[in-house]
């Protein structure tokens, strides 16, 4: 038990910290959504935040992602260059343009009326808008805007190829299964071209098959692209799975942090899931402990 | 045959008209899902620009050629209008985004109120007219159309091909139906919505200046009161057709220039509007969501 402790405090001094949230608290009248939440996510990391309903995981993501404006903490994002920004003050869509911060849904927000080609170009805006002069060149026909268009066609095919959505490419989005959208969402977001890649319970809804394909997708994006994830899941064989970190939040406060092992062991995890009463808590590391020692 | 197909050529020439002002109330309404009652007001100002700037052209350079003096004045009251309705967008509207329904509603009709007695004070309140800037008359087999007639149709369908390039093939016009999808995920995909919203009034705009420099063209008149009537007919037609659906919005202008114009030459010129409203009454009644309106379903 101790051992594990020291060997996940060891690993985090020589990891290359991409998120850092410092004693975030967020407010909704005299709720305390989050109360002084800090953590770290790592560089090339699948970083998990999990938790009981309603413990504010995904008040976490929307303070990151600049939906709310948190009460109090501070939410740095270090990208690989070095360059760091502080989330919290940046507007919303600078979040994705600058900071590099992409994310999902829990329930999922494609724009179902343009096609599913048209939404992984939209997550390029940015970069078309520029190459087309602020769509004056851009209707003058110059090269570079052909250029730049065709380039932006090229990677939403790459993401089409990985999502396995190739083949409805000129569909609308609406029109595709409950998984594909959620891999097409998935796809979208890595068209911003991300550092950190925030999903809102990717698996939600998924069935076994739609679940391994969503962690083939997740697994191969990690790998190839170098981007960073966080996930928020209630799908425990998916975070054991693929997360490397797991962060578990109750009450909008930190219970535990660690690797997948010492945090499905953490006898305050086991208690916030089953429901443990305050004073059941030291029977049930009792337990824990016990089982440990047995296994030995 | 030819009294009615005469009749059809002045109401398409009309429904242009309608249908390049509608496009400005039906892309703000997709976009922030409010009407821009000021709309009608940036319609009539880009007239008057346009007024402005044929007096100072004329006693500049006398004997300019017509074409060139129609495009000066097309372009200048094009951001002249875009300008005005840049900064309506700007000070009027973008603060309350986010209050309650009603407010920039209210505040639109008051933008409009603003803009006419603000042209009405500086331009004062009679009818302004110009000499006839383009007169010929062509007769094909019996009809008679005017060279302005076959101007108006011409640059409406030129700029609508822009437009519907601009909004279906474009970066920006991608960003435009994203944002009027879904605002908050097309900001978290890095799109600046304010900007987007800001050039959707510009654009807007633009076409209103367009049909104004065409209204003043055809009538050979404008006056700071212009705004309300054809503003109205435009919203109408924007309904007519779908509200938030831009074919739609050209189609309900070309149908609301055809019904007017059909039925002040066979019925009475006096119930001409009684006729047109009458008619969006009865669409309303059976097809509430207009003739290419997106009814919306609501998923259970």
């Amino acid at each position: 038990m101790a051992s594990a402790t020291t060997t996940t405090a060891a690993t985090t001094m020589t990891k290359d910290v991409i998120l850092k949230v410092e004693h975030l608290s967020m407010r909704f009248g005299g709720l305390m959504a989050i109360n002084d939440f800090s953590f770290e996510a790592y560089r090339g990391e699948i970083t998990a935040l999990i938790g009981p309903n309603g413990a504010g995981k995904t008040t976490v993501f929307n303070c990151i992602t600049g939906f709310y404006k948190p009460t109090m903490g501070m939410i740095t994002m270090r990208q690989k260059s070095g360059k760091e920004y502080l989330l919290e003050r940046l507007p919303d869509f600078e979040i994705t343009k600058q900071a590099k911060v992409a994310r999902t849904f829990q329930n999922i927000r494609l724009f179902s009326g343009l096609t599913v080609l048209e939404n992984l170009l939209v997550a390029q805006h940015n970069n078309l808008m520029r190459a087309s002069g602020y769509t004056i060149l851009g209707l003058l026909g110059f090269p570079a805007y052909k250029q730049a268009s065709k380039e932006s066609i090229e990677l939403a095919k790459h993401w089409l190829e990985r999502a396995s959505l190739i083949d409805r490419a000129d569909d609308p989005a609406g029109d595709l299964p409950y998984g594909a959208q959620r891999r097409l969402e998935i796809a979208r977001a890595m068209c911003t071209g991300p550092e950190l890649l925030c999903l809102d319970e990717p698996a939600a809804g998924l069935n076994p098959r739609e679940s391994l394909a969503l962690n083939d997708l997740l697994q191969g994006v990690r790998k190839d692209t170098g981007a960073s994830i966080l996930l928020i899941e209630h799908d425990m064989s998916v975070v054991m799975e693929i997360s490397d970190h797991v962060v578990v939040l109750e009450y909008g406060q930190k219970i535990s942090d660690g690797n997948p092992e010492f945090v499905k062991n953490d006898p305050k995890v086991i208690a916030a899931y089953l429901g443990v009463e305050d004073d059941e808590v030291e029977d049930v590391i009792a337990e824990v402990e016990g089982e440990e020692g047995g296994l030995k | 045959m030819q009294y009615f197909v005469q009749q059809l050529v002045n109401g398409l020439t009309l429904g242009s008209i309608y249908g390049m002002i509608a496009i400005g109330y039906t892309m703000v309404y997709g976009i922030i899902g409010m009407i821009n009652f000021a709309h009608g007001d940036i319609f009539m100002l880009g007239g008057f620009a346009a007024l402005i700037v044929f007096l100072v052209l004329t006693s500049l350079f006398a004997g300019v050629p017509v074409v060139l003096a129609l495009l000066v004045m097309m372009i200048v009251a094009m951001l002249t209008a875009a300008l005005w309705n840049w900064t309506i967008e700007k000070v009027a509207y973008r603060p309350l985004r986010g209050s309650f329904r009603l407010a920039p509603l209210i505040t639109a009709i008051g933008m409009s109120i603003a803009l006419s007695n603000f042209i009405q004070v500086t331009q004062g309140p009679r009818n302004k007219p110009i000499p006839p800037l383009v007169s010929s008359v062509y007769d094909v087999f019996g009809i008679s159309i005017s060279l302005k007639q076959i101007i108006i149709i011409a640059v409406t369908a030129i700029l609508l091909t822009i437009f519907w390039y601009i909004v279906n093939k474009t970066p920006l016009g991608r960003a435009q139906r994203a944002t009027e999808q879904d605002r908050k995920m097309a900001a978290l995909l890095g799109i600046d919505v304010d900007r987007t919203i800001s050039v959707t009034f510009i654009m807007g705009a633009a076409l209103a200046a367009v049909a104004g420099t065409m209204y003043l063209m055809y009538y050979g008149v404008v006056v700071f009161t212009d705004g309300f009537i054809p503003g109205v007919k435009a919203f109408t037609a924007a309904v007519l057709g779908g509200i938030g659906s831009l074919p739609g919005a050209v189609l309900g202008g070309l149908l609301i220039g055809l019904i007017e114009s059909l039925w002040s030459a066979y019925f009475s010129i006096d119930y001409k509007d009684v006729a047109t409203f009458s008619i969006l009454a009865i669409v309303l009644i059976f097809k509430p969501s207009g003739i290419l309106g997106r009814p919306e379903v609501e998923k259970v």
